[in-house]
């Protein structure tokens, strides 16, 4: 049999129909959230549809919670748009029999947080959700996919999914990076080197040492942002790390089904010989501490570096992109990005919310603190766990306290300020060191100026004032 | 889904590369359980100030482009944000037809479950096209049965299109009722599947 690359191998075993276009692939889980789901009910209701597998279905609320005050209930949402929104889906899954974590559960967070949380993400697997960033879980070796609400009614009503299938891309990240340089990093080397829309038709797999070398928070960030590489989905093969991640959680296989399962997910990697439509190889130890300056995340530069020229662009069109996005993001070419002074610090999103991610922000925040360093008076800084566990973990690391002795905001779990759809979001004008995955003109709140960086280099932005290289923090 | 099969119309230049979802509908616009009326949202920071009041500059407030039926715009149309609610805001404006270099995979996916045809062209022909849109006759034909683009003086260009998606288009037919006729393969390999990974039956 010819080699095949690990999304080959997904693909195949999930071959309902094959066509010369599109296939039907199965789909083992399906993540559902408040927003893009309502006209998809709606459009079962409509055609007397049932919903086929409610079993493979998980739902939380997360894109318009308000950050405070959830234990009152999706009832006592201030804003009714999003009210009617939580109240919806409430309806929907009860009606569908679908299991459902809403918001002040526990359990409850960022979808694409809880998933992996539970053990519901698991190697092998193909997983889709209405939300562009479910490529997060192709970090434990799943073939997942964001999908608009069209196909979020399809899977519903057959837990199938039409595609085409797309080309294989590899980028093999060798090298060790250097103290303060991470997964965040490296997902923005990729996107920086390859464009937002290198990765377009392709899946991506993430291969070589420095990413054998990432936790699987690392590896979600990087699948995560693959999404802003314009590739539906990342992969990682699986591992040890994997397995270990998955091991004791609630969905995952205990038992007898444990080793069975294991054994199942040590067959989804790359043939050594497997063929990769494109390749590219990046070495970790060139990556520098990354920020974004412009407002698209391929407007990557290192933080020691200077605001690139407009007419340095290669045409007209990314010139004059160039050129606006200076312009909204009020900034000049060639001056010193580590200059730009910040208004607001968010520290959260699918992209990096999970624990690791507050621990490396808040190892930043108590060395500072303890050199007698706060989040500089004029930065309004937040921290937002990705669910309702991963808060649980910090307070009982205690790195709640840390936060709030800096004068970070300690909040509760949400997508909060990464798409301003609820209370939490930039006034026009305002910049934002933001740990999210989108500096788009007016994602973060009308006017808002968001530059996209890690954790550490947040909480570094946060005590400072200002951009500022996290490698003097650290 | 309304079947596409020709337009005559006017088209609109947006010279601007990766302009995303959130540029097409922000956020704001989301929080509704409808797919119709989203024209209100579409480039709603583009077409209005902070005051609510119209930008005279935005092409699609001048009065020549203000009944646009297609869009010619930069590369990589539609990155970002997975919402549906780009293309029903599109359509709700009247606008059928997408003309770039490139689109964004999820948006892409997302224009044919609706009736929108996003048409890629090479980026000599795109820059034609917008060179013509912003001229006096900006009126372009985009016919999917033959495949083409006839610009306003008259030069036609031809473009791909996936078959199984054309024929759906030009029909207008729903996915889900094609994929049902399916459901016996469906079962068969979810009878397969069971026994291949029995940790994830959860019932």
């Amino acid at each position: 049999m010819a080699a095949m690359t690990l999304y080959d191998k997904i693909w195949n075993a999930h071959l309902v129909a094959e066509g010369d276009g599109e296939s039907i692939l199965y789909i083992d889980l399906h993540l559902i959230h408040e927003v893009t789901t309502p006209q998809a009910f709606a459009g079962l209701r409509a055609a007397g549809r049932p919903v086929r597998r409610p079993d493979r279905t998980l739902a939380v609320a997360d894109h318009n919670v308000p950050t405070e005050g959830q234990a009152l209930g999706a009832g006592a949402v201030a804003d009714e748009e999003a009210r009617l929104q939580l109240l919806t889906l409430e309806r929907n899954v009860a009606e569908n029999g679908i299991e459902y974590f809403p918001m002040g559960d526990l359990r409850n967070g960022i979808v694409h947080v809880v998933g992996p949380e539970q053990g519901r993400t698991q190697p092998g697997m193909t997983i889709v959700c209405g939300d562009s960033h479910t490529s997060t879980h192709g970090a434990f070796g799943a073939l997942a996919q964001g999908i608009g609400t069209s196909e979020v009614e399809h899977v519903l009503a057959t837990q199938t999914l039409r595609q085409a299938k797309s080309k294989n891309m590899r980028v093999t990240i060798d090298g060790a990076p250097a103290p303060g340089v991470g997964a965040k990093d490296f997902a923005l080397a990729v996107i920086g080197a390859i464009g937002t829309a290198g990765g377009t038709g392709h899946v991506i797999e993430y291969a070589g040492e420095a990413i054998r070398a990432l936790s699987m928070e690392g590896r979600m960030t990087l699948c995560n942002l693959t999404i802003e590489a314009g590739a539906r989905a990342g992969l990682v093969a699986p591992d040890a790390a994997t397995f270990d991640y998955i091991r004791g959680r609630p969905a995952a296989p205990k038992g007898a089904a444990w080793d069975m399962a294991v054994a199942h997910w040590k067959s989804f990697f790359s043939d050594e010989d497997a063929v990769f439509d494109r390749e590219i190889v990046l070495d970790a130890a060139t990556i520098a501490p990354l920020v974004t300056w412009g407002t698209s995340p391929e407007d990557v530069m290192p933080i020691d570096g200077r605001v690139p020229d407009p007419a340095s662009f290669s045409t007209p069109d990314k010139r004059a992109s160039a050129a606006r996005a200076l312009d909204y993001m009020g900034l000049v070419a060639g001056q010193p990005i580590a200059e730009a002074k910040i208004d607001r610090v968010f520290i959260g999103s699918c992209t990096n919310s999970r624990i690791e991610d507050l621990r490396a922000a808040a190892a930043v925040v108590q060395k500072a603190f303890l050199e007698g360093r706060l989040v500089a008076p004029h930065v309004r800084a937040m921290v937002v766990p990705g669910s309702g566990l991963v808060k649980e973990q910090a307070e009982s690391e205690g790195l709640d306290a840390i936060f709030k002795a800096a004068g970070f905001d300690w909040r509760e779990p949400g997508c909060s300020m990464c798409l301003g759809m609820n209370p939490d979001r930039l006034a026009p004008g305002e910049r934002c060191a933001s740990t999210s995955n989108r500096n788009f003109e007016g994602r973060q709140g009308r006017g808002g100026r968001t530059h996209l960086l890690s954790p550490a280099m947040a909480a570094a932005a946060a005590i400072a004032g200002h951009l500022t290289d996290v490698r003097d923090f650290i | 889904m309304k079947p596409f099969t020709r337009i005559d119309a006017k088209a609109a230049p947006l010279a601007l590369s990766n302009i995303d979802t959130d540029q097409i509908i922000p956020k704001q616009f989301l929080k509704t359980v409808d797919r119709l009326g989203l024209s209100k949202g579409l480039f709603y920071d583009f077409r209005f100030d902070e005051a609510g009041q119209e930008k005279p500059d935005f092409v699609l407030n001048q009065p020549a482009y203000k009944d646009a039926g297609v869009l010619i715009a930069g590369d990589n149309f539609g990155c970002g944000s997975s919402r549906e609610h780009a293309p029903w805001a599109l359509l709700d404006f009247g606008i059928s037809c997408v003309i770039s270099t490139s689109f964004a995979d999820i948006f892409y996916n997302n224009c044919f479950q609706n009736g929108l045809l996003p048409v890629v062209l090479p980026a000599q022909a795109v820059e034609d096209l917008m060179a013509q849109a912003r001229g006096g006759n900006h009126v372009i034909s985009v016919d999917l049965t033959a495949q083409t683009v006839t610009a306003p003086d008259g030069q036609v260009y031809g473009f791909e299109i996936d078959p199984s998606r054309r024929h759906k288009m030009l029909n207008g037919l729903d996915a889900i009722g094609e994929t049902l006729q399916k459901a016996p393969d469906i079962d068969v390999y979810e009878s397969a599947r069971a026994l291949d990974t029995p940790w994830l039956e959860r019932a």
